[in-house]
């Protein structure tokens, strides 16, 4: 049997069970990277001697009985979040050598429940990209096509997920960076309610946009690991002190009268036709199982994209000063203080990093800040309120995850401002807080996954996942891996 | 031409909070470098503020005390730019939504009582120190992030002051009641306690306000007053000479007593703020004010006036007594026990502090408690001591800690009252000048004191003097 191909929950079951042990599946994921990574470029850091070790104690648990549905499973963390004693490089030259002293609180609820931490996944540099080319180290390919991107950010958690070198990952996302990626690569990307998931230890890009979810094989995986990262942190002023529901045990049910939202500004011209095509008969599915199809109106959706570019970027040129050669991270020496900023920041960040860090500068600056920035903030509460006014007469949004699937490397470097428009369906969401689930739907002729996106009520993440649980029973979609 | 000048001050006040702003570690002073810091304080990556509930009490509690409005809404916001000591490259402060504004603060000066306005209080966090380096160091430059972190509050005043006097007596009655509140030890020489002076002058009767300069680095009230002072002659003469007051902040050079051009407005950052997205807005309840103003210490001002009603002593002493909280507890504790608020206040303001000054410490540290020095007066009232050897009896006190008793009875000081004894020294004593006795029979009245002295000095001046007048005039009169 190869323990690799499975879900976390039948892996888990296994476990349970005592069939097999963590440490024979964490050393079959470790050889599968070992084989694999070079071509996937999935993970930055692979933690082989410290998963051995977690996973002899996860063993430990599992004879004593006191374990969880993650203890023992090994799944891999976007390189994103910090990992004591295992450096974080958030994928860029100016943390290549960057070892916290801290877990971030996710990683910390992972080991708690017993999980197997493989590793650090590639990303864009700073989660800043959709395509994981903005790494400072090398790109991560899509295991359907090694010529196409896996999406991004969080492209290495995709990647990683969909070729089976990770039971499951856990990304961010800040305008999509886990539904677009797990859409590119055929898996499973949910991005909870903003203040669902503690951000303590992530490194940020975006703090009011900026969330951590799960990557995963199937919709129960994904319910299953955001129930074990979610929850009230006192450490993050910004995460919420609600109960967390039990995700795994709410997903059956069906979606026999649950009214699906339609934003005719979502469906739009220029879109790839196998991807509308797919994602119609993914509506028509939840219709035969009796979901209400509810044509809505998204008003202020043209104005996302531009919001998201000043509002991220400005956090962002805040959030990123504090890599300044100073305390830690790249120091490159020069005569005078001013330009040893100057020199280490040249050097330590990449160019759509630097990009977007003089786009934010410039839109907080004195005399463009209320054209700018202020604006763009009165106009998130209008797309937040175009999200409540649309709740009030659908329970759940679908919409295609992206408007292609997809794209080859090199294909949109040259041209930041196409790129930034694979996340045109991503960004709103994040804009309004609310959670959103990419799923495999369908695949194009030239076996690319397509993916649907389902958006919820904040904090009603147990609806997007059962509409999403019973699309991938009823369809029978996912079980297919792509060729390596 | 006759000017004006305008004055309004900023000051800076650090919390008297047992931990930072935004994370757990100590704000204690004078640790080792880099000893009381953690992740957050350190801006490492990832790491996320959480407010320190004491600091908003100690904040608000400032705003009550100055009248301000407690806005039920204020937002922090980031303050950016780079510096080494400054970790995450921002400092989390407040800006267009302060947590309180519109206040008042009563001052008095030689020239009388004035109302100084007070614009806005805000909260924010310290920055670290940068140390220089010396010697074989002399090339580098050293980060301590102690400070990083620890809270502050800024207290924005209008530019209500005139003279460098108004701005003294502003800064004076603000410590005292921060000090009051037990919200801030008021150090200026530790820099808990500082200020910077926005000067401008104006034609006398002009309205629209000059161009002004905004004074750094005066970290004592002599250099408060001088630093303004030599501003405002400076921008006077500037104009005089046909120039022009450009806007700019200075440096105040204490041993100069200069001001000097640190930067000028073109040269001033743009600190880029914006609404800091790791805080919710800080909501305050109004239950929370409430709360807070029922339990706000009577202030200096307040209590200057109740000492001065409730126990009838001069504008003068209260004025002594109320200047710190600890002295005022003090004196109220030994009113209690003695029920004398004049001999209390004569003597606190006598002994007590005299020899609390004479050895540099505070009410708080001295060695004599309300209760003994109760005891002492208690003595001087039955007559068992004079005033004169209370005195000593003190200061024996005061050196070794004993109580009154104790050292009445180890010193065998003790007057002598008792008539039987003190006429048996009589007796004695005009035995052994008849001569005087006889002069003093004669009409030599003078002669009496000399009579007083030969008593006190064979009592060995333990006599109480009122019943040595008294038995002595029967006696010589015969």
């Amino acid at each position: 049997m190869d323990l690799t191909s499975l879900t976390v929950h039948e892996l888990s079951g296994l476990l349970q069970k005592r069939e097999v042990s963590s440490v024979e599946a964490a050393q079959a994921y470790l050889n599968r990277i070992a084989s694999l990574n070079a071509r996937l470029g999935a993970y930055i850091t692979v933690t082989a001697d410290e998963a051995i070790e977690a996973a002899k104690e996860a063993d430990k648990r599992l004879l004593s009985g006191a374990s969880s549905p993650l203890t023992g499973v090994p799944v891999s963390v976007k390189d994103i979040f910090c990992t004591a004693g295992v450096k974080t490089t958030c994928a860029s030259k100016i943390l290549e050598r960057f070892i916290p002293v801290y877990d971030a609180a996710v990683v910390a609820r992972l080991k708690d429940a017993g999980a197997v931490i493989l590793g650090k996944n590639n990303m864009d540099e700073f989660a800043m990209g959709s395509s994981t080319e903005n790494s400072a180290f090398f790109p991560a390919r899509n295991p359907w096509d090694l010529q196409r991107v896996p999406g991004g950010s969080s492209g290495g958690s995709a990647s990683a997920v969909a070729a089976d070198l990770s039971a499951a990952s856990v990304g961010t996302d800040t305008g999509g960076s886990i539904r677009q990626p797990a859409s590119c690569c055929g898996v499973v990307g949910l991005k909870p309610t903003y203040g669902r998931v503690s951000r303590y230890g992530m490194i940020a890009f975006a703090s009011s946009l900026d969330q951590a979810g799960p990557i995963t094989k199937d919709v129960t995986d994904a319910a299953i690991m955001l129930k074990a990262i979610a929850g009230f942190d006192p450490l993050d002023s910004t995460s919420v002190d609600l109960s967390v529901p039990d995700f795994p045990c709410l997903l059956s049910g069906g979606v026999k009268g649950l009214r699906l939202g339609i934003p005719k500004e979502y469906f739009i011209e220029g879109m790839d036709s196998q991807v509308s095509a797919s994602v119609n008969d993914a509506l028509d599915c939840l219709k035969k199982e009796g979901a209400l199809i509810v044509p809505i109106t998204l008003p202020h959706t043209e104005y996302a994209v531009s919001v998201y570019y000043l509002l991220a970027t400005a956090e962002a040129s805040s959030n990123l000063a504090r890599f300044d050669g100073v305390k830690y991270g790249l120091r490159v020496g020069a005569a005078n203080l001013i330009d040893m900023y100057k020199k280490s920041r040249a050097a330590g960040f990449g160019a759509e990093v630097k990009r977007r860090i003089m786009l934010g500068t410039y839109a907080l600056s004195a005399g463009y800040y209320d054209a700018y920035y202020k604006k763009a903030s009165e106009v998130r509460a209008l797309i937040k309120r175009d999200f409540d006014e649309a709740f009030k007469v659908c329970d759940v949004i679908a919409t295609p995850t992206c408007p292609t699937p997809a794209f080859k490397l090199g294909e949109k470097t040259q041209d930041p401002l196409t790129m930034y428009l694979s996340d045109i369906f991503t960004i709103s969401c994040n804009l309004a807080g609310i959670p959103g689930i990419s799923m495999p739907c369908g695949f194009t002729k030239g076996k690319l996954p397509i993916g649907l996106q389902l958006l919820g009520r904040p904090f009603d993440e147990a609806t997007i996942l059962r509409a999403a649980y019973t699309f991938e029973r009823t369809a029978g979609i996912g079980k297919e891996k792509p060729a390596l | 031409m006759q000017y004006e000048a305008v004055i309004g001050l900023e000051v800076h006040a650090q919390l008297l909070t047992g931990s930072k702003l935004f994370c757990a570690c100590s704000t204690r002073f004078g640790a080792e470098p880099n000893t009381q810091v953690c992740p957050v304080c350190l801006g490492m990556p990832g790491t996320l503020p959480v407010l320190n509930a004491k600091a908003v009490d100690y904040a608000i509690m400032t705003a009550l005390a100055v009248d301000c409005v407690v806005n039920p809404i204020s937002v922090f916001a980031r303050k950016n730019y780079f510096y080494p000591d400054l970790p995450k490259g921002y400092q989390i402060s407040q800006y267009n939504e302060p947590l309180s504004s519109r206040g008042r603060l009563d001052i008095t000066t030689e020239s009388g009582q004035k109302t100084i306005g007070i614009t806005r209080i805000h909260m924010e966090e310290d920055a670290g120190k940068l140390i220089h380096g010396e010697g074989a160091d002399e090339n580098y430059s050293f980060v301590d992030l102690n400070r990083a972190g620890v809270p502050l509050i800024e207290i924005v005043s209008e530019p209500d002051m005139r003279v460098a006097d108004e701005a003294v007596a502003y800064l004076k009655a603000l410590r005292d009641i921060l000090v009051y509140l037990g919200v801030c030890d008021g150090n200026m020489e530790e820099g808990s306690f500082r200020c910077d002076a926005n000067v401008s002058i104006r034609p006398i009767g002009q309205a629209a306000l000059g161009t002004k300069a905004e004074l750094k680095n005066i970290n004592s009230f002599k250099f408060v007053k001088d630093a303004i002072t030599y501003e405002i002659q400076r921008q006077i003469d500037v104009v005089e000479e046909g120039g022009k007051v450009i806007q700019e902040t200075r440096l105040f050079d204490s041993t100069r007593g200069v001001t000097v051009s640190m930067r000028s407005k073109e040269e001033a950052h743009d600190y880029r703020y914006f609404p800091e997205p790791d805080l919710a807005p800080l909501v305050v309840n109004e239950a929370d004010v409430e709360r807070l103003r029922e339990n706000l210490p009577e202030l200096p001002e307040a209590k200057r006036s109740r000492f001065g009603d409730a126990y009838g002593i001069p504008a003068y002493d209260a004025g002594v007594l109320t200047s710190t909280r600890a002295l005022a507890d003090y004196y109220e504790e030994l009113v209690r026990l003695t029920d004398e608020p004049k001999l209390s206040s004569n003597w606190i303001m006598g002994e007590v502090l005299r020899l609390l000054n004479g050895n540099g410490l505070t009410i708080t540290g001295s060695p004599v408690k309300p209760s003994a020095i109760a005891e002492l007066l208690a003595m001087i009232k039955d007559g068992r001591l004079s005033n004169n050897m209370a005195k000593e009896v003190f200061e024996e006190m005061f050196k070794t800690g004993k109580t009154a008793e104790d050292v009445v009875k180890s010193k065998g000081v003790a007057q002598i009252s008792d008539e039987g004894a003190i006429t048996g020294i009589i007796e004695a004593v005009i035995k052994a000048n008849p001569e005087n006795l006889e002069r003093y029979r004669g009409g030599k009245d003078k002669l009496f004191g000399f009579f007083v002295g030969e008593v006190m000095k064979a009592a060995k001046g333990q006599a109480n003097p009122a019943t040595v007048n008294k038995l002595l005039k029967e006696k010589l009169n015969g």
